[in-house]
Formats: C-alpha cells, sequence, structure tokens
C-alpha cells in the first residue's frame, strides 16, 4: 500500500537523483569521453590518449601541477591548524553563540570579494605597503609581486582568510554536542595539559563530526577558480584556473586536452582525499600507543598561543579587506603613500549604475530562485523523513556532499555541452539549476541538525490535538524552526551569490552576476569599478545574514523559549 | 466506552520484545499506572498506542478505543491526548492561542473559538493569560494550560508519559486532582506510565507492571 508519506518519499528520490545527480554522473560522462578523443561535435569519434599527451605537453602543465598541489595542501592544513589551536582559546573565553556572530560577515562574505579586497590590502600599491612607506621612507610602491606570486602564497593567504572561520564555525559546533568542561576538567585533574587534552580527547571526537566538511574544504582549495584567477599566480596559474583558460580558449583543439585536464582535477581531489583518510588511519593507530605512554604535556601551551595570535591576525586582515573594499568604491584620487584617500566620490557608482543594476539584478534573481528551489526540496526531504519516521542513511548523507566535492570544472563544462544539446543551455533555468546543485546541500546540511534537535514531542503533541501532517509542519514546525531556516536561507543566498564556474560555464558568459563581473574586472581594471562590484557582493549575503538575525528577534521578542534555545 | 489493548507486543528492529504482551482493558473514568524500570519501553508503548511509533519498531496486536480499532490509523485520527512530563506547550504561541489549537476545526466562529478558551482558562486559574508567552508561567499553570489544551481537543482516551515526576508533592497532587476530575466527569479511560511509585499513588488507579519478555 503506498500512503502519502511513501509518495512523497518517492518524488524527493527522484528530485534528488535526477535533478542532482544525474546532472553531475552526465557532466562527468561528457568530461571523460572528451578526454579520450570522442568528441561526435567535432567530428572525432575515435577513441584516443592524445588528449592527455596533448596536456602534458601544455606550457607550465607540471608547475601548474606542483602550484595546485601545494596551494591547496598548504592553505587547508595551515586553515585546520589555526581553526583547531585557537578553538581552545575561544571555548574557554566566549559562548559558541558570540563566536558565531563575529565569525559570520567572514562566513557570508564571497572568495572573490575578499579575494578582491586582498589584492587592495596586500598589493605594492595596497594598505599594507602605505602603512610601511612612512618608517621605511618609500615614495613609490616597492618592487614586490605580493599578489598573483609564483609561489601561490597569496592565494593561500585568500584561501586560509575564507577557511580558519569555516573550519572554526563546524569544530565549534561539534564540540557543542560534546560535554566538552567535564572531560576537560577530568583530563586536566589527572594532570594534562590543555593541548594535551585537546590532541588525545577532544580532537578524536571531534573528527568524525567535521571529517566530510573538512574534505569539502580540501577539495574547494585543490579546485577553486575564482580566487585563484584573482590572487593566484597568472603564468602558469593552477591546475582549475588552466582549465578554465583551455575551456574558455578560442581553440576548439583545445577542448580535449582541457576536458583531460578536468578529469586529472577530479582524480588530483579523490587521491588527495583517499591520502587524508590513510594519514587518518595512521594516525588513529599511531594516536593510542603515543596516548598510551601517558605523557602530559609541559603546560607551556605555545602552540594554542601562536595559532591564536595568528588567528587574530588573520581577522584583523579580513576586516580590513572587507573595509578597503568600500573605501576604494568611494575613492576618487588616492595616490601612494597616502592612508586615506585624498578626494572621495560616487563616481564610481553612479557612472557604472547601468552595469552593475544588470548584474545585481541578476544575482538576486538566481539567489531568490536557488534558494527558494533548494529550501522547498530540503524542508520536503526533512518533513519526509519525519513523517516516515526514520533516519537517513549515512550513504544518502554522503550523497549530499558529493557536489560539494567533486570539483566543478571537471563535470560543469560537460554539463553544458549535454545542455547545449537540447538547447538549453545559457538559460536563466539552466543556470539556476546549476548553482541549485550547490546551493542545496549547503541548506541541507545547516538545516538538518536544527530540524533532527527539535524535541519531536510538540509533533506528537499536535497530532494528538487532531492536527494533520500539514497543519503539523506549517504552524508547528515552521515557527519553531524559524531562526535555522532562515539561518539556513541565508547561507543559500551567500553561496548562490559566490558561485562563478556554474554562472560562467552553463550561462555561456552571457549571464553577468555581481561574481563573475567582479572576477573578470579584477585583472586590471579600475580598481574602484572593481571596488563596486565586490562591495555589492560582500554586501547582498551580510544583509541577509543580518535580516535573518533580526527577524526571529522581532517576531518572537515576546517568546523567551524561542530566543533561548535556538540561538546557536 | 472502553480504550481495549490486545496482545500489545513490540518489537525493536534487532526483532527483540521490548516486554512480555500486554492486554488490558481499561473502562472510561479509569485510571491505570504501568510501572516498570527505564528502558523497557514504557514510552514505546505510549508511541504504540497514541500512533507516534519510530520506524523499525513493530507492533503486534491492537488498540481498539470505543469499539473502533485504531491500529492502523494516524495519530491525529485517533483522539487520543498525551500529556508528558515537560508540557510542550508551543513556544512560537501565546498561552490562549496553545489552548486555540486544541480546539476542534468544527468549532467555528471567531468568537465562539475564543470564548471557549476564556472559560477554558477561567476553569484552570489562568484567566487574563491569554496572550501570555508559555515560557513565562509557573510550574503549575503551564501543566493546567498543557491538560486544558488537551482537554479541549476532546480526546476519548489519555496518556500520560509520566506527567508529574518534575512537580513538587503540593503541585502533583493538584495537578493530578485536576486530571482524575476530568478523566472522572467525561468518562475518559486513561493509561499512565512512569517509574516513580509517588504518581502511581498520587491518582491511585490499578497498578500493573511491565515486565521483561
Amino acid at each position: 500500500m503506498i500512503n502519502n508519506g511513501q509518495l512523497i518519499r518517492v518524488i524527493v528520490l527522484c528530485a534528488m537523483v535526477f535533478g542532482l545527480i544525474a546532472p553531475i554522473v552526465l557532466g562527468l560522462w561528457q568530461t571523460v569521453k572528451a578526454a579520450f578523443g570522442f568528441m561526435p561535435a567535432l567530428g572525432l569519434l575515435e577513441w584516443s590518449t592524445e588528449p592527455w599527451q596533448k596536456l602534458q605537453n601544455l606550457s607550465g602543465f607540471s608547475t601548474s601541477l606542483r602550484l595546485t598541489l601545494t596551494t591547496g595542501f598548504g592553505a587547508t592544513l595551515v586553515s585546520f591548524l589555526l581553526a583547531t589551536g585557537v578553538c581552545t582559546t575561544l571555548q574557554a573565553y566566549l559562548r559558541p553563540s558570540i563566536v558565531a556572530r563575529i565569525l559570520t560577515p567572514f562566513l557570508a562574505t564571497p572568495h572573490a570579494a575578499i579575494a578582491v579586497g586582498l589584492t587592495f590590502v596586500l598589493a605594492p600599491s595596497g594598505w599594507i605597503a602605505r602603512m610601511l612607506s612612512g618608517p621605511l621612507g618609500w615614495e613609490n610602491p616597492p618592487d614586490l609581486s605580493t599578489v598573483n606570486d609564483s609561489w601561490g602564497l597569496a592565494l593561500m593567504l585568500g584561501l586560509i582568510v575564507k577557511e580558519v572561520p569555516f573550519l572554526l564555525f563546524l569544530i565549534l559546533s561539534a564540540l557543542s554536542q560534546i560535554s566538552i568542561t567535564n572531560q576537560m576538567a577530568t583530563a586536566r585533574s589527572l594532570g594534562y595539559t590543555p593541548s594535551h587534552i585537546w590532541i588525545k580527547v577532544i580532537m578524536p571526537q571531534v573528527w568524525p563530526l567535521i571529517r566530510l566538511p573538512f574534505w569539502v574544504v580540501l577539495a574547494y582549495s585543490l579546485s577553486v577558480v575564482d580566487m585563484a584567477i584573482i590572487l593566484g599566480p597568472s603564468n602558469p596559474p593552477t591546475l582549475a584556473v588552466a582549465v578554465t583558460r583551455w575551456f574558455s580558449s578560442h581553440e576548439l583543439s583545445m577542448l580535449a586536452p582541457a576536458s583531460a585536464g578536468a578529469l586529472l582535477q577530479a582524480m588530483i581531489v579523490l587521491l588527495s582525499l583517499v591520502f587524508v583518510y590513510l594519514c587518518e588511519l595512521l594516525i588513529r593507530h599511531s594516536g593510542v600507543w603515543w596516548l598510551r605512554k601517558g605523557s602530559r604535556g609541559t603546560s607551556i601551551n605555545l602552540g594554542i598561543w601562536i595559532t591564536t595570535v595568528c588567528t587574530i591576525g588573520l581577522m584583523i586582515l579580513a576586516s580590513l579587506t572587507l573595509l578597503s573594499l568600500f573605501i576604494w568604491s568611494l575613492t576618487w584620487r588616492w595616490s601612494f603613500p597616502r592612508l586615506i584617500p585624498e578626494s572621495w566620490s560616487l563616481r564610481a557608482w553612479t557612472n557604472s549604475f547601468d552595469s552593475w543594476g544588470v548584474a545585481l539584478g541578476n544575482t538576486l534573481a538566481l539567489a531568490s530562485a536557488t534558494t527558494l528551489i533548494s529550501l522547498i526540496i530540503t524542508i520536503a526531504w526533512l518533513e519526509t523523513e519525519d513523517s516516515a519516521n526514520t533516519t537517513r542513511s549515512s550513504w544518502i548523507n554522503s550523497l549530499i556532499y558529493l557536489p560539494l566535492l567533486v570539483p566543478q570544472i571537471t563535470f560543469l563544462y560537460g554539463l553544458n555541452v549535454v545542455f547545449l544539446s537540447i538547447n538549453f543551455s545559457a538559460s536563466y533555468i539552466a543556470v539556476i539549476w546549476a548553482q541549485t546543485l550547490f546551493v542545496f546541500p549547503y541548506m541541507m546540511i545547516a538545516l538538518s541538525d536544527p530540524w533532527r534537535a527539535m524535541d519531536p514531542r510538540f509533533t506528537k503533541v499536535g497530532a494528538a490535538l487532531g492536527a494533520g501532517p500539514w497543519k503539523r509542519l506549517i504552524s508547528i514546525k515552521l515557527h519553531v524552526l524559524l531562526r535555522p531556516i532562515l539561518t539556513a536561507i541565508s547561507i543559500g543566498v551567500a553561496v548562490s551569490v559566490a558561485q562563478y564556474l556554474p554562472t560562467l560555464f552553463i550561462g555561456a558568459g552571457r549571464i553577468n552576476t555581481l561574481t563573475t563581473e567582479a572576477v573578470t574586472l579584477s585583472s586590471g581594471s579600475d580598481r574602484r569599478i572593481t571596488a563596486v562590484y565586490a562591495s555589492l557582493q560582500a554586501a547582498l549575503p551580510f544583509i541577509i545574514y543580518l535580516v535573518a538575525f533580526l527577524l526571529p528577534a522581532v517576531l518572537h521578542r515576546n517568546r523567551r523559549d524561542l530566543i533561548g534555545v535556538f540561538q546557536k | 466506552m472502553s480504550l481495549y489493548l490486545k496482545d500489545i507486543s513490540i518489537r525493536s528492529r534487532a526483532g527483540l520484545s521490548l516486554f512480555a504482551p500486554l492486554s488490558l482493558k481499561i473502562p472510561s473514568g479509569k485510571v491505570f499506572t504501568v510501572v516498570g524500570p527505564s528502558g523497557i519501553g514504557k514510552s514505546t508503548l505510549l508511541d504504540a498506542i497514541g500512533g507516534h511509533l519510530k520506524n523499525g519498531f513493530h507492533l503486534t496486536g491492537s488498540v481498539v478505543l470505543n469499539g473502533r480499532n485504531l491500529t492502523n490509523l494516524p495519530p491525529e485520527s485517533r483522539r487520543i491526548g498525551v500529556m508528558f512530563q515537560d508540557e510542550m506547550l508551543f513556544p512560537h504561541l501565546s498561552v490562549g492561542d496553545n489552548l486555540a489549537f486544541g480546539l476542534p476545526a468544527t468549532m467555528r466562529g471567531k468568537e465562539i473559538r475564543r470564548a471557549a478558551v476564556d472559560s477554558a482558562l477561567d476553569q484552570s486559574g489562568l484567566s487574563k493569560l491569554y496572550d501570555r508567552d508559555p515560557a513565562t508561567l509557573s510550574g503549575g499553570q503551564r501543566s493546567r494550560a498543557a491538560l486544558m489544551r488537551t482537554i479541549l481537543a476532546e480526546p476519548h482516551a489519555l496518556l500520560l508519559d509520566e506527567p508529574f515526576s518534575k512537580l513538587d508533592n503540593t503541585l502533583r497532587n493538584e495537578i493530578s486532582c485536576f486530571v482524575l476530575a476530568f478523566t472522572k466527569s467525561n468518562a475518559i479511560p486513561t493509561l499512565m506510565v512512569t517509574h516513580k511509585s509517588d504518581d502511581a499513588a498520587a491518582t491511585g488507579g490499578t497498578m500493573l507492571e511491565l515486565k521483561l519478555n
């Protein structure tokens, strides 16, 4: 017998398979075919490994490969060390809700906006050089390549600025599920120092909870495109940027090696994840051996101290970055050694209104559509689980992470080939679909825990009082869960606004958003105009976060339990 | 009028029965108390009767209320009220709107519904508290509001899941008298589960122990 619950279940599953998995698989398949020389559109109907030889012979290929690995692993590792280190300090002094509020602006800001801001701060003529020019007596910007450096250090810094808050946020929410105060007290009474307790007791419990998101961070760092275009080395760039360039090249002969590069990108990510997993196994085995030795650690917690100072420095840098965006957008004249502009003007805003207006409109339209669609799927899914009284199996949980783990470059171009063949490319609907692939998982991840944390007795009472499934959803759950739902919405908007490759590839370059424009303008255009786009890009998600924070406070101002309980 | 549990047994996902098969008939207006150690499945028993059983648990036997077999009905169609040890007043609704949530939809008209809620508030000593945030009520007030909400839904049976265990002695007596008076006057069969003998004593009904299989 098929009841209502089972029917919805089937629909949700179909939406998942056709809407989320199918595009990735189809896109990936196109990439695989092209990577082995099979491109019917170009009349190539034979499988070959020639694209791979061509890829290997492309100039700068091996450097690109090296850069991808060093920046990806470097940024992730440093971010992880900083985040775990600073967590020990933070959780002792600040409530998680306050930390979340401090982190929010940095979490909400798209990568590209941070990257543009960093170029303003780090560049030879940037803020830091201006600050140093006084004491060092510089008249002209120093002759150093501080951004787009050939080592990828600026790119790593950019990634670290974005990833430390994200990892910190993850670790802190994982910590809220562990009775950390008691364990800390117990272990300290046994003579262990905080840093050793952190490594031996706390982290082994935290890691399983943050493993998947950590993989997402690593996969992202290895395959990031927008930030790497703005901050990374340009000749040769990282592999993902190089592949993007080859795909966008006018020479059709580049498509095959580009596809091979895209596939290589996926293999790099896959092997990296396997490598990290092997490291985890190794640490788990050798860690026990270390733990059994019973060393207590020295009471000087140098590691904690260093990471805390570094993270504070990073947050100051990030704040300067955001500030510099707004200042540059309002600047008229700002010659080198001066710390603040000589003359201010709104001209950058007014003169470019026609183009940023269109980009803003597109960004808003795409963000609203993708967030709304993702929210409906998310709630339908979670509600289905509730009505079937079942919990999610872990393999489905991992499947939700799939779009975040597979590099965008690997399947998006292939997906566009599929869309082109059915005349669907460059349409708003296609771009909305492509963005939803990335917006939905984040919203699902954000809403799942609070949804399940809601006391099931509320809905039992509702049902016992005669309320059917719809009434229970609409008049109980959606109200009690208003705050996490709004948080999920703001995350959805932030993710949508930040999308670069899906908009570029699936929109065939014809749909301009704040992000695509900011990335294009960042290479050598007027800083003031670039700053306008990046400011808007940073402001939009931030405003939504602010609304998501204030709205429940206003609506539930007389409802103490709702303000207290869900203020994580 | 009676609540009849016929050969109830509940198997977990692992296939184990939670407790020995249970048959009992609660006449209208009577309170039966099921006691048993924590973890034996008392709350699960109530879930099964109320229709809230979690996936993975399997119920055999049947739940019959006033001659109607409820076993395959969704919870909202069973007309069985539940009360938990926490009052579970909806945190987003005012006290009055919580009560209004319980009123049957068949009662129509804004004024009529409002009057019904106001009179229920008066009866339970909560006059003039319609617009209050439930979080600001005292423990006793919350219990009475939750009970009133349940009563307004006109249940044909009542399930109590350790309803008094958070209350102090005075309150426990007050609230249990309140419940008993209601179940008597409306001739409603009531099933209570608890692991505290105090709770059982407070209602004074028939007691029966849930045993391991």
